[in-house]
């Protein structure tokens, strides 16, 4: 595993990404916008899995017609297809909530649309 | 399929679960914890041949982890019985039970893992299948409002623990919870990753100050389910506890996470109790009083943390103060639990949640009123009933910590019994009110959903001595002993 610059710039990315994620959750009054945040944040974190998954020179653990070189273990990848698939889970969720607030309140404004107080 | 059918299989599922775990329990506590290794061609298999580390998921069951399992299992079974009827009135009964059944599913497996991703993804499983049972009434603006922000929360949550798990695996190349705790350094990354933990489980359990979305949650859910999601709750409490206790133990800095666990405990009781006690609407008082509630546990638990290094204090207080914690989360599953469906009655009867619109309900509906004495008084800590045993394990060991704490732990208790003394007045008592004059006492179902919890309440309350020291003690020493843990998995490697 090299420690170039250039294997550090996912990392960037990662963090780049988690940091306009958060600033989208905490700042937008949108729920549309809020649910994008979440969505960022969850590409994010699967950016970081993907990375810490790749070796430099390693083979992926396909069994049929394999280079030679040292196979990876696919953890991260395993993990990071679950993730996927349950945030897809959640964003549909949270869509179909949305559409809900919409027909009731008439705003997707989470200032708006709020109910409960106190 | 008919609706009956349906009904009988939901809660044949549930009892045949809540058997099992007992039965599990009984086993655990005799022979000590259990593993089994997902895949494996042996069970006991953890770590395969040709590696060195354990790469399949692996259930670990320990006292701690059985001891979440029985509460989860009882609940679920009370709360199911009691949505019998209710679910009668409503259209989607099929998914209804699905997104029930899958709540279970995902509590007990965040309880019964010994793995990380797969905490992460029950942990999910529950939250999904929380939200949904928590907006299922769309006809309710608010239902969906409260559903929203549950989901919201939860994502986000889960999101930081899954990127706490790749913190963790880029260093260790490790998921399992036992083969972690054997290798942590509690380097800055692996700080990093308990903030985003704790963090997270925080969120969840709705400890204050991040507890906004509990009371909208929790006064929204249909009836049966608000005990349910508040259970989920408590699992992520067995989330952070298992986290600091088993995954970190005594790397970390026991005394300075011990005390952030002991603040954040104070502020839940301190902020759930005073802002339960004006509100006016039945569930949302009950959900400020579950905030409450999760404090008194916190403070214990995190007493017991803030001695873990120190085996002399540890055994003179520290493992008290744990299992009046631990002990605290089986007596307000069981009572809260109780309040929460004494309040949705009401709703079904009256159509209100509003306590200033009640009145007079202890003639039409003698039963609920009865369950509703009990779980106040077992809630604000009155001799005999549960609760007061739990809290004075709590005072005593506490005070002998830090009286301070102790002292205000009290002036809550207090406040929590003129609180639900108000309610039960303004609910219960009074002149009979004319348009309420034809309601009826709820139907059987409900009332019998509400007198299993009553009876174990009962029961623990005349024998605490037998409970503390047959299923609490077992579960603190499982948290305290990290090393029976990454035995039972390393094999002693």
């Amino acid at each position: 595993m090299t420690q170039g610059i250039p294997f550090n710039i996912p990392f960037l990315a990662v963090a780049v990404m988690i940091g306009i994620a958060f600033y989208i959750i905490i700042s937008q009054r949108n729920l549309i916008k809020l649910v994008m945040g979440l969505s960022i944040l969850a590409s994010g974190v699967n950016l970081f899995l993907i990375t810490l998954g790749y070796r430099k020179g390693g083979v992926a653990p396909i069994y049929t017609h394999t280079p030679a070189g040292i196979m990876v273990l696919p953890i991260p990848q395993a993990l990071t297809l679950t993730s996927i698939v349950i945030a897809v889970a959640c964003l549909a969720l949270m869509l179909s909530m949305i559409i809900h607030i919409y027909r009731h309140t008439g705003s997707t404004d989470s200032e708006k649309s709020r109910i409960m107080k106190g | 399929m008919s609706e009956k059918a349906r009904d009988i299989f939901v809660i044949a599922t549930l009892v045949f679960v809540e058997f099992l775990v007992i039965i599990l329990a009984r086993d655990i506590y005799l022979n000590g914890l259990h593993i089994y290794t997902l895949g494996a061609s042996s069970p006991n298999l953890t770590i395969p041949e040709n590696y060195i580390v354990p790469v399949r998921i692996i259930l670990e069951v320990d006292s701690m982890s059985i001891f979440m399992a029985i509460i989860t299992a009882t609940v679920s079974l009370a709360a199911a019985i009691y949505s019998l009827s209710f679910m009668k009135e409503e259209t989607g009964g099929d998914r209804f039970y699905t997104l029930l059944l899958l709540l279970a599913a995902g509590m007990f497996g965040m309880e019964l893992t010994g793995d990380l991703f797969n905490l992460f993804v029950f942990l999910e499983i529950a939250s999904i299948a929380g939200a949904a049972l928590t907006a299922f009434r769309t006809r309710f603006a608010d239902a969906v409002e409260g559903g929203l922000k549950y989901i919201v929360i939860s994502s986000a949550a889960a999101l930081m623990v899954l990127f706490a798990i790749g913190i963790l695996y880029a260093q260790y190349n490790l998921l399992n919870i036992g083969a972690l705790a054997q290798v942590i350094q509690y380097t800055m990354l692996d700080k990093i990753a308990l903030a985003l933990l704790a963090t997270a489980f925080t969120m969840k359990l709705a400890g204050v100050p991040m507890h906004m979305w509990a009371p909208d949650t929790y006064s929204v859910a249909p009836a049966g389910t608000t005990p349910m999601i508040y259970i989920a709750s408590q699992a992520c409490l067995y989330g952070l506890f298992r986290t600091c206790f088993t995954l970190y133990g005594v790397t970390l800095n026991t005394a300075t996470i011990g005390w952030i666990v002991i603040i954040i405990g104070v502020l839940s009781m301190f902020v759930g109790v005073t802002m339960a006690v004006h509100q006016s609407d039945v569930k949302r008082l009950m959900a400020y009083h579950a905030i409450s509630q999760s404090g008194y546990m916190l403070l214990g638990v995190g007493v017991g943390l803030a001695v873990l290094g120190n085996p002399e204090a540890l055994a003179s207080y520290g493992r008290e103060a744990m299992s009046g914690g631990i002990f605290h989360i089986i007596n307000n599953a069981l009572y809260k639990g109780l309040l929460f469906l004494t309040a949705e009655a009401l709703f079904f009867r009256l159509g209100t949640r509003d306590l200033n619109k009640m009145g007079g309900m202890c003639r039409n509906m003698k039963y609920t009123s009865i369950f509703f004495i009990i779980g106040a008084l077992a809630i604000s800590g009155i001799p005999p009933f549960n609760g007061f045993t739990s809290k004075l394990m709590i005072y005593e060991s506490v005070y002998r910590f830090n009286p301070i704490l102790s002292v205000i732990a009290m002036l809550v208790s207090i406040i929590t019994l003129a609180s639900f003394t108000k309610a039960f007045q303004a609910a219960f008592t009074g002149p009979a009110l004319p348009q309420y004059k034809d309601v009826k006492e709820v139907p059987k179902p409900m009332l019998i959903g509400m007198g299993i919890l009553t009876i174990i309440i009962i029961f623990f309350s005349l024998f605490p001595g037998l409970i503390v020291s047959s299923i609490v003690n077992p579960a603190t020493d499982a948290l305290i002993n990290q090393a029976t843990y990454i035995n039972a998995v390393m094999g002693g490697l």
